[in-house]
């Protein structure tokens, strides 16, 4: 099954960093001795490829800037202005006023029980709990929609989105739940506060930085969402982008659409990163001495019992039930196999190159982000982000624009395609191999510099060996996050090439459910085996 | 021979961090010196100008006549032949103890290598070791192949940094022996940064220790223990007792009674008389001086007696042989045996 430590291996919109990562980032081993000092400059063989890759991530952000502006301010704001997008707006943000509370509300009460109480099988409810993590929004959708049509709309997405997407709270609140040292409880207990005060005054106050880091990421998540918003036909940003797209010759109103959503996106990683800063600061010391005694639940036992059943049962058994439904009452008549085994051959193709092109990529910038600091390393680093902060309907639509006006044999080709991965998971790849070359000490490549090798022949016999299952981690990572994508694949594909995602997207918006079942659970059975491997690797 | 000679070097990281202030330092060739200093006397810095690994802001280093850092000239770590022995060992942790030890042979072929390596292993007392990794092996261990691994081929120096740091004290004295015996059978200078007192002046043939980076004394271990430059060098490596006194040709009047000057000063007539507690001793008869104990540490073998002497405004520190023969409230003679040293009042404490 699909590890729940691989909270980024999510559909298109996944963000990859912050603290929903908890496994993801080993800590570094002392910030000092990760890094070199100021004066010891990058090697141009590692800079200019970082440079190169630090350009493809921004040239969306630049480009949409560029396109919305072509035909005036006046133009962009006269749309922007528009009451319709003011109606966007409104929708996008009453989902995401839905989902991030009632996400906050189930994160939270479920880190606290599994981490903090006796909760019977506190373990096995854990790893349950973080299993939605593996179904992409849409496979969510597409669940509730075949099971219940008249969910379509604002309930039925606001439903989707939050079943799919509370882990993102659950797994940093009970990380800091398990991160905080009982002695402080204690000492409030011995001070002469109940449970209930020492809870509010001092547990809670530590859990604050994680549980709005968490909220922060599911705000993120709803915002840059199209597969469950456009499947439950509730028009928000991206879905209006969508159709502007399709509906109209005059790209300037899906360039400036895109826009706004890039800005609120934009602000939302900016404040999700302040938070993290944060949540650092107040982490005392990593790890503790001992556990905490857990509560005693007494006659909250079954109650608490029955809550978590009720979570996995709606968000896990219920979409797998539903599939395995679908898949009972489905025939030949309305799949065929030849069809699913070519799909699913080009989606682990594309996938596949994706992978690799977007671990290429990031090897000098996550090599540059472990070993420099100073000015030119960091902006590298923020640049490779930028895929972070970016819908991947925004991303498409400008290498859309982009290849048309520049590259207009890539319009409609596979390598733009894969671009587009590189760019929206440039984030997941770098992460990954930043943390990996963190942990290969420093001082190795000093003693490979002293024995006689050249700065470029210490990192690779010395530190790319040791990270190498790191970076390996990272890219299956993003094998299994580009296998999932559905808004750039559906924007850039080639005429005629369907993936996984795409054919069930279509399927599913066709009413045709029993054909979009096989799509989805061979999507889910090939992202649980890097998903497996890679949840393997991390224990 | 293979001097280091290091010359004015200056390092300093951003405005007003200055940590190497102008340091001279003069390692002959086959030697092993120490560099003493406290934490962030800028000893590692030092350290990693002379590996390369750092340019300097100002200054020279030669090594054997070889120019590696001077204005200008920055010669990078692969290319200056200086082995080094970081914190820990620092093996590498995908090879092999066989490979980690031939990792710098380049240029031979794989018998060769193979050769030197049980070569080295052999000199640092690991032979056979060649086919374990490096998590299979002690800390100690770990740190003898370090070794091995920078000897290999034939660095013209050896730089270790803390290198018994990580070792319980138990095992610390056998490696630092062996790391010295390596070292003088391959003839190899060698540098030894330390912040340990008693590691310095165990293993090195030259300490020099180092003071808000500048060298404040280098010289012979016995030198830097018995002839201090100043006070603080005195204090710095091991206990001292420091009297007033005025000095009359070879010889100081304290009031702890005469002390025998080591290097009578020429023109200094008042100033500070520097001693060890070893020096001072607990007597009833012909005391110069009398007091009140304070306070005895035992340490086993040997016991730290605190006398209030009569007529001094701080206590001093008698070390005595064994069980202390007083107790805490009871009087006691104190003599002086041996010399001290002369040193000018200082108008700045450090």
């Amino acid at each position: 099954m699909p590890t729940p430590e691989t909270p980024a291996a999510q559909d298109s919109a996944a963000p990859s960093r912050g603290p929903a990562h908890p496994a993801g980032a080993p800590a570094p081993a002392g910030r000092r001795r990760g890094r070199r000092s100021a004066g010891a400059r990058p090697s141009p063989a590692l800079f200019v490829p970082a440079c190169a890759a630090a350009l493809l991530a921004v040239l969306p952000l630049l480009y949409l800037a560029v396109r919305a502006l072509e035909r005036g301010p006046a133009h962009a704001w006269d749309i922007v202005a528009d009451e319709r997008t003011a109606a966007l707006l409104g929708r996008s943000l009453a989902l995401t006023a839905a989902v991030v509370p009632a996400c906050l509300v189930l994160g939270v009460s479920l880190a606290w029980l599994t981490v903090r109480t006796a909760l019977p099988g506190a373990r096995a409810w854990s790893v349950l709990v973080t299993l939605p993590l593996a179904v992409p929004s849409y496979v969510a959708a597409f669940a509730w929609l075949s099971a219940a049509p008249g969910l379509a709309g604002f309930t039925g997405a606001a439903l989707a989105l939050t079943l799919v997407s509370f882990p993102y709270v659950y797994l940093p609140v009970s990380a800091a739940l398990r991160g905080t040292d009982p002695a402080q409880e204690e000492v409030s207990r011995s001070l002469g506060h109940g449970p209930l005060r020492t809870f509010l005054r001092v547990t809670l106050p530590q859990l604050r930085p994680a549980a709005a880091g968490g909220g922060l990421l599911v705000a993120l998540y709803v915002l840059s969402d199209f597969g469950a918003v456009s499947l439950m036909r509730y028009d928000t940003f991206t879905r209006g982008i969508y159709t502007s797209y399709r509906a109209s010759f005059d790209r300037t109103p899906a360039a400036a659409l895109s826009a706004v959503l890039v800005i609120m996106t934009v602000a939302l990683v900016a404040a999700e990163s302040r938070t993290r800063g944060r949540a650092r600061h107040s982490r005392t010391g990593r790890g503790t001495a001992r556990p905490a005694a857990p509560a005693v639940l007494g006659r909250l036992r079954l109650p608490a019992l029955a809550w978590c059943g009720t979570v996995v049962a709606v968000a896990v058994a219920f979409p797998l039930g539903t599939l395995g439904y679908w898949l009972a009452v489905g025939s030949s008549a309305t799949w065929d196999p030849t069809t699913l085994t070519d799909t699913a051959l080009t989606t682990l193709g594309v996938a596949a190159a994706g992978a690799a092109l977007t671990t290429l990529l990031a090897l000098p910038v996550g090599v540059i982000a472990a070993r420099h600091r100073g000015r030119a390393a960091h902006l590298l680093e923020q640049a490779a982000y930028a895929g972070h902060a970016l819908p991947g309907i925004t991303v498409a639509l400008s290498l859309v624009f982009f290849a048309v006006r520049y590259a207009r044999p890539l319009y409609q080709e596979l390598p733009l395609l894969v671009c587009a991965y590189a760019v929206l998971f440039l984030p997941v790849a770098v992460a990954a191999t930043r943390a990996a070359v963190v942990q290969a000490p420093p001082v190795l490549e000093d003693v490979a510099r002293s024995l006689g090798r050249s700065p470029l022949g210490a990192l690779r016999e010395v530190t790319v060996p040791l990270a190498a299952p790191g970076i390996a981690a990272g890219a299956a990572l993003t094998f299994v996050v580009c296998m999932k994508e559905l808004p750039a694949t559906l924007l850039l594909r080639p005429t005629g090439m369907d993936t996984l995602a795409t054919r069930l997207w279509t399927e599913t918006g066709a009413g045709s459910f029993a054909a979009a079942a096989p799509y989805a659970a061979a999507l889910i059975l090939l992202a649980a085996v890097p998903s497996y491997l890679l949840g393997r690797h991390r224990t | 021979m293979t001097d280091l000679q290091i010359t004015a070097v200056r390092k300093a990281y951003g405005a007003g961090t200055t940590v190497l202030d102008g340091l001279h330092l003069t390692v002959p060739g086959g030697s092993l010196a120490a560099v003493l200093g406290p934490s962030g006397c800028g000893k590692t810095t030092l350290l990693r100008i002379v590996a390369g690994f750092l340019r300097a802001d100002a200054g020279s280093v030669t090594l054997g006549g070889r120019t590696l850092t001077a204005p200008g000239v920055h010669l990078p770590p692969e290319r200056r032949r200086i082995g080094i022995v970081p914190q820990e060992g620092a093996l590498f942790p995908h090879l092999s103890v066989a490979r980690n030890v031939a990792f710098g042979l380049t240029g031979l072929d794989r018998a060769a290598r193979r050769r030197r390596a049980d070569e080295m292993l052999d000199l640092v007392g690991l032979s056979g070791y060649g086919n374990r990794m490096p998590h299979e092996l002690s800390g100690g261990q770990q740190q003898r192949v370090a070794l091995a691994r920078a000897l290999a081929p034939e660095p013209q120096l050896v730089l270790l940094d803390e290198p018994f740091n990580a070792l319980d004290s138990a095992l610390r004295a056998g490696v630092r022996a062996d790391v010295r015996a390596a070292l003088q059978a391959t003839g190899a200078t060698a540098v030894l940064v330390t912040h340990d007192q008693q590691e310095a002046l165990s293993t090195a043939d030259l300490v020099a220790v180092v003071r808000n980076g500048r060298v404040a004394q280098c010289a012979a271990p016995q030198d830097v223990y018995h002839r201090p430059a100043d006070p603080w060098v005195a204090a710095f490596v091991g206990d001292a007792v420091i009297v007033s006194g005025t000095a009359a040709k070879d010889e100081a009047t304290t009031p702890l009674g005469r002390v025998a000057l080591a290097a009578p000063p020429s023109g200094l007539r008042e100033g500070l008389v520097l001693l060890r507690p070893e020096q001072l001793r607990l007597t009833d008869a012909a005391a110069d001086a009398r007091g009140t104990v304070t306070d005895v540490r035992f340490y086993g073998h040997d016991a730290m007696v605190t006398v209030a002497v009569d007529g001094m405004d701080a206590p001093v520190d008698v070390r005595v042989p064994g069980p202390a023969p007083v107790r805490p409230g009871g009087r006691t003679g104190v003599r002086v045996t041996g010399e001290g040293t002369l040193h000018p009042v200082p108008h700045v404490r450090h």
